[in-house]
């Protein structure tokens, strides 16, 4: 029943996109506006069906109906319902309904804001969203049907893979990572729209765009960081960020996405840079679709990929059109797109962005070259390689470091030009922040040139960003009279594009220190002791109190319980564990985590005895972890500063 | 009890080799961190047998220390992993032949991206009743 | 719109999405072995299973791949947690015992697992007509490039390698690569 209520609303919904998509340029060739509300109803009918079909599965869900195949896939009476809900994206079909559901959340979003605006662009930009739309609903009735009958019916399913059940963030991770990743779609959508409807050459499309584009980015710098915690707290290695194909799918967008954040603004100022923007917007929706062919399709390997069927071809035949499609547009219109501003001065703004679109996209390419390497040396030279985390590290350091220190230039170079004078005083007094940060690195006993670099330049963007608060704030006091806190809150409520964006800056630089010191300082140690037996690592001590084991309803565990010692004071316990999933051949292990404000003591449980007589432990020690995650927090803060709407603007 | 021990009664293996810490090991640790680092896990894709906790991981960085203890060079400790796996095993594919393309390309786009930059800054800079 | 523009850009990707087609043809998990052709590692390990008569072999007892020298070797490195090993298992356990008397060797290689349930196992399962070794510290394994269970390799008389099994095998192809490495020993 709800298998085919479900089923249904799909194949109802491909009709009406089908008719939306060809409704649109039917009213625009032929003059007949009268249809347009017609289209967009299809978008808003897509929207209600696809919901049905989505609130459908997660009812199946929750009542075990193991008739649906998907439910028999990833269903199962023991998990608890939590687990049981999310695992509508815990496996290939669920995640595609999802990801079908979002899009066709963001084509009524787009269209309920916009419909009222006259000319051709919101209905163009409706159609390429319901053309994305009708691919997903393909492979919803085709290759990743979730709603396939099941016969006979089982009893019970096997419950969904122990590593997405195994961690509350997997609640939180996936639904921020489609609605950025989705969010991707809408600026596409309206660069389409622009070239179909003449629009290109004007801004407008540009500024609506780029609220979308910012919205979508913060989404996704939040999945990115609750992706990088999510691995921290459930792959017990300690480690946060592997260059795994699909972190690095995550990746591509968001640095495409965050150049062209920054060079709308020379668009938006100077009027150029028109075709880079186009280019960027087009790019960063061709990576989302790159991303997910490269993870869904099993075309390269990857730990979180999912099994697969023939998915890959429907995705190839779609990446293949829209990547023709979008490119021979972008490149048929871009004679029209010629800049008609120029720059007053090399010492500009407007370089910087310059310089920090180059390196973004180059560390785009880099991580994309290095993601697609190992397919093209299997096809050149029939050679398996691997292209793994040295690579990256090696290569993205360079440009991470550039970037860090542009961070801190641009903000303080004004637009057009500054005089030497200016530069002088913008420049020279982050240094004091960039010598402090250096002074501490020597310090604490790093020696490697690019840590160095980093903690000094993260010094300077900090620095030169504070900075530009501090120096707002002082002229409103002295202007208005204000005190610190009422001149902090209206210097950025009259231009929070500006100081969002610092903000955001500040988020990334606390990321920054956060991975440069758990990278450069990380400590750790491994043994096998016995209970009441100690290890210590870097001045922390724990105590091995009791080995444990407990059945559950979905899983076994066994835990270690780890007193942290101080002398002979017992501070606190630790409980690392490993659960045993009966459908997983391999243990998945929960690493105890200590946070304090300088770093984490990490616990994982390797391996023990089943007798409980000894157990190997893995202690790291990685300072200031907990910035990324805050860090993480203040980058969607600025964000969000940025995207409120406000009723005037002022520029500062 | 029972069930949960036979079930988990492979994990208890790791436990086997591990050391205690002095000095002199510490040296030999460090040194098998570097090397371990280097060599892609088999059973994770991924992620480097220094990095992974599965037990073939474990495994594979106590043949590392054994090696290095040994006095074989990193060279020849990784030189034995790929006679074994293959290149496939080296997280970092080395730059020898057609591999170098993929150190290059990045450096080449980010030379040709600071010419354009250059070349552009200097067009739109220039005084507009100059000949463009 | 400038069509002359807009096909050069679309062609500049042709080859990606080519490079991507290839791609779904090849899987990133098979990863071919280097081995086959060189010489095997030489092992000692000693024996938890024995094994039926007239294949069995007394448990402790040291099998070296040194004394097995002029034989065919099938080498087949297994669990008791691994799912695929039980499709194998009896296999390999008759084809084994049908190949009693001929110049051909089969042992189970035991791969991180306790010589105890790998005991129970082969109860479970049947018996198993050849016996196996215990693998501490999985050095043969990695010797031999392991990846998982089941893995199985084929040795020829003069101790090179001759062939990798990667998953269950099925009888066919053992008979196919022991008979005609058993050739040529024989010429």
């Amino acid at each position: 029943m709800t298998r085919l209520l479900a089923h249904d609303a799909i194949l109802v919904s491909m009709a009406v996109v089908l008719f939306g998509i060809v409704a649109v340029p039917v009213a625009m060739r032929t003059g007949r506006r009268g249809l347009l509300p017609y289209a967009f109803a299809a978008v808003y009918t897509n929207f209600f069906l696809v919901s049905v079909a989505a609130v459908a599965m997660v009812y199946a869900l929750v009542t075990h109906d193991f008739s649906v195949s998907y439910v028999a896939q990833v269903g199962g009476r023991a998990t608890p319902l939590l687990f049981t809900v999310i695992s509508l994206w815990g496996a290939l079909e669920g995640s595609i309904l999802f990801w079908a559901w979002v899009l066709s959340m963001y084509a009524a979003a787009v269209v309920w804001i916009n419909s009222r605006r006259p000319g051709n662009l919101v209905p163009y930009a409706a159609a390429t969203l319901l053309f994305v739309s009708f691919f997903f609903a393909i492979l919803l009735v085709g290759p990743a049907d979730p709603f396939g009958a099941v016969s006979p019916v089982p009893s019970d399913g096997p419950g969904p893979n122990p590593l997405l059940q195994n961690h509350i963030l997997m609640a939180i991770h996936p639904p921020l990572l489609y609605l950025g990743y989705v969010g991707m779609s809408v600026p596409f959508a309206f660069a389409v729209g622009a070239m179909l409807s003449g629009e290109v050459e004007t801004d407008d499309w540009m500024r609506i765009t780029r609220r979308w584009t910012l919205s979508a980015w913060a989404l996704l710098s939040a999945a990115i960081i609750a992706g990088m915690w999510w691995s921290y707290e459930v792959l017990g290695w300690g480690g946060y960020w592997a260059w795994d194909p699909v972190e690095n799918a995550s990746f591509l967008p968001w640095l495409t996405a965050t150049a062209f954040l920054h060079s709308a603004m020379v668009q938006e100022r100077r009027g150029m840079l028109r075709l880079w923007n186009l280019n960027l917007v087009v790019g960063t929706f061709l990576l989302t679709i790159l991303g997910t062919f490269l993870t869904r399709s099993g075309i390269v390997s990857s730990v979180h990929a999912f099994t697969t069927g023939t998915i890959g071809y429907y995705f190839l035949a779609f990446i293949a059109i829209v990547m023709l499609a979008s490119l021979a547009l972008v490149a048929g219109n871009s004679e029209r797109l010629r800049s008609t501003g120029r720059f007053d001065s090399a010492a500009s703004r407007e370089t910087v962005f310059l310089l920090n679109n180059l390196f973004l996209t180059a560390f785009m390419f880099t991580v994309l070259t290095g993601t697609l390497f190992p397919l093209v040396a299997e096809a050149i030279k029939g050679v398996k390689v691997s292209v793994g985390e040295p690579f990256f590290n090696r290569m993205s350091l360079p440009i991470v470091v550039t970037l860090l220190f542009l961070m801190g230039v641009g903000p303080a170079l004004p637009w057009k030009a500054a005089s030497k004078a200016e530069l002088k005083a913008k420049l020279v007094p982050p240094a004091a922040g960039a010598g402090l940060m250096l002074v501490i690195a020597l310090v604490a006993g790093a020696r490697n040139v690019y840590a160095l670099l980093a903690f000094a330049f993260a010094g300077y963007a900090a620095f030169a960003n504070l900075r530009e608060y501090w120096i707002g704030m002082r002229a409103r006091r002295i202007a208005h009279g204000e005190g610190w806190g009422t001149a902090l809150v209206r210097l950025v409520g009259g231009n929070r594009h500006r100081y969002g964006g610092y903000t955001a800056h500040l988020g990334v630089i606390l990321v920054a220190f956060g991975i440069a010191a758990s990278s450069t300082f990380r400590t750790e140690y491994e043994a096998t002791i016995k209970p009441g037996e100690t290890i210590s690592l870097s001045g922390h001590t724990l105590r091995l109190k009791a080995m444990w084991g407990r059945e559950e309803p979905q899983r076994s565990v066994v835990g270690a319980t780890l007193e942290v010692m101080n002398g002979s004071m017992v501070k606190g316990t630790m409980e690392p564990r490993m659960n045993f999933y009966p459908m997983s051949q391999s243990p998945v292990p929960t690493p105890a985590v200590r946070s304090r404000f300088l770093g984490d003591l990490y616990v994982n449980l390797q391996a023990f005895r089943p007798d409980g007589s000894n157990a190997t432990i893995r202690v790291i020690y990685e300072p200031l972890v907990p910035w990324i995650w805050f860090g993480g927090g203040v980058v969607v803060f600025g964000a969000l500063i940025a995207i409120f709407p406000t009723g005037r603007r002022t520029d500062a | 009890m029972t069930r949960l021990l036979a079930a988990f009664a492979f994990a208890a293996l790791g436990a086997l080799g591990a050391v205690q810490q002095s000095p002199a090991d510490s040296v030999l640790e460090a040194r098998t961190a570097e090397v371990a680092a280097q060599l892609r896990c088999p059973v994770c894709q991924g992620l480097s047998i220094q990095d992974s906790p599965s037990e073939l991981s474990q495994q594979m960085r106590s043949v590392v220390k054994d090696q290095l203890r040994a006095g074989k060079s990193p060279d020849e400790v990784k030189a034995y992993f790929i006679s074994k796996y293959g290149e496939w095993i080296l997280l970092e594919p080395k730059p020898k032949g057609f591999n170098v393309l993929v150190y290059l390309m990045p450096v080449l786009l980010v030379v040709i991206g600071l010419g354009w930059i250059v070349v552009a800054v200097r067009k739109w800079t220039r005084p507009p009743d100059s000949p463009a | 719109m400038n069509w002359k523009r807009a096909t050069i850009a679309a062609a500049c990707v042709v080859p990606l999405i080519i490079l991507f087609g290839y791609g779904l043809t090849r899987d990133p998990k098979d990863i071919p072995s280097p081995l086959p052709g060189h010489e095997a590692s030489p092992f000692a390990l000693a024996v938890f299973a024995p094994g039926q008569p007239p294949l069995n072999r007394a448990p402790g007892d040291t099998v070296r791949l040194a004394e097995l020298k002029g034989q065919v070797v099938v080498l087949n490195f297994w669990a008791s947690w691994c799912l695929s090993c039980r499709d194998e298992h009896q296999i390999l356990s008759e084809t084994a015992k049908s190949y009693a008397g001929k110049p051909v060797h089969f042992l189970g290689v035991l791969y991180n697992d306790e010589p105890g349930n790998g005991t129970q196992w082969i109860e479970q399962m049947g018996g198993q007509s050849y016996p196996s070794v215990t693998d501490p510290g999985a050095r043969t394994a990695i010797n031999y490039g392991l990846y998982g269970v089941p893995e199985t390799y084929f040795l020829d008389a003069s101790g090179r390698i001759a062939y990798k099994a990667t998953g269950p095998v099925n009888e066919r192809l053992i008979r196919h690569v022991v008979d005609s490495l058993m050739a040529v020993a024989a010429k």
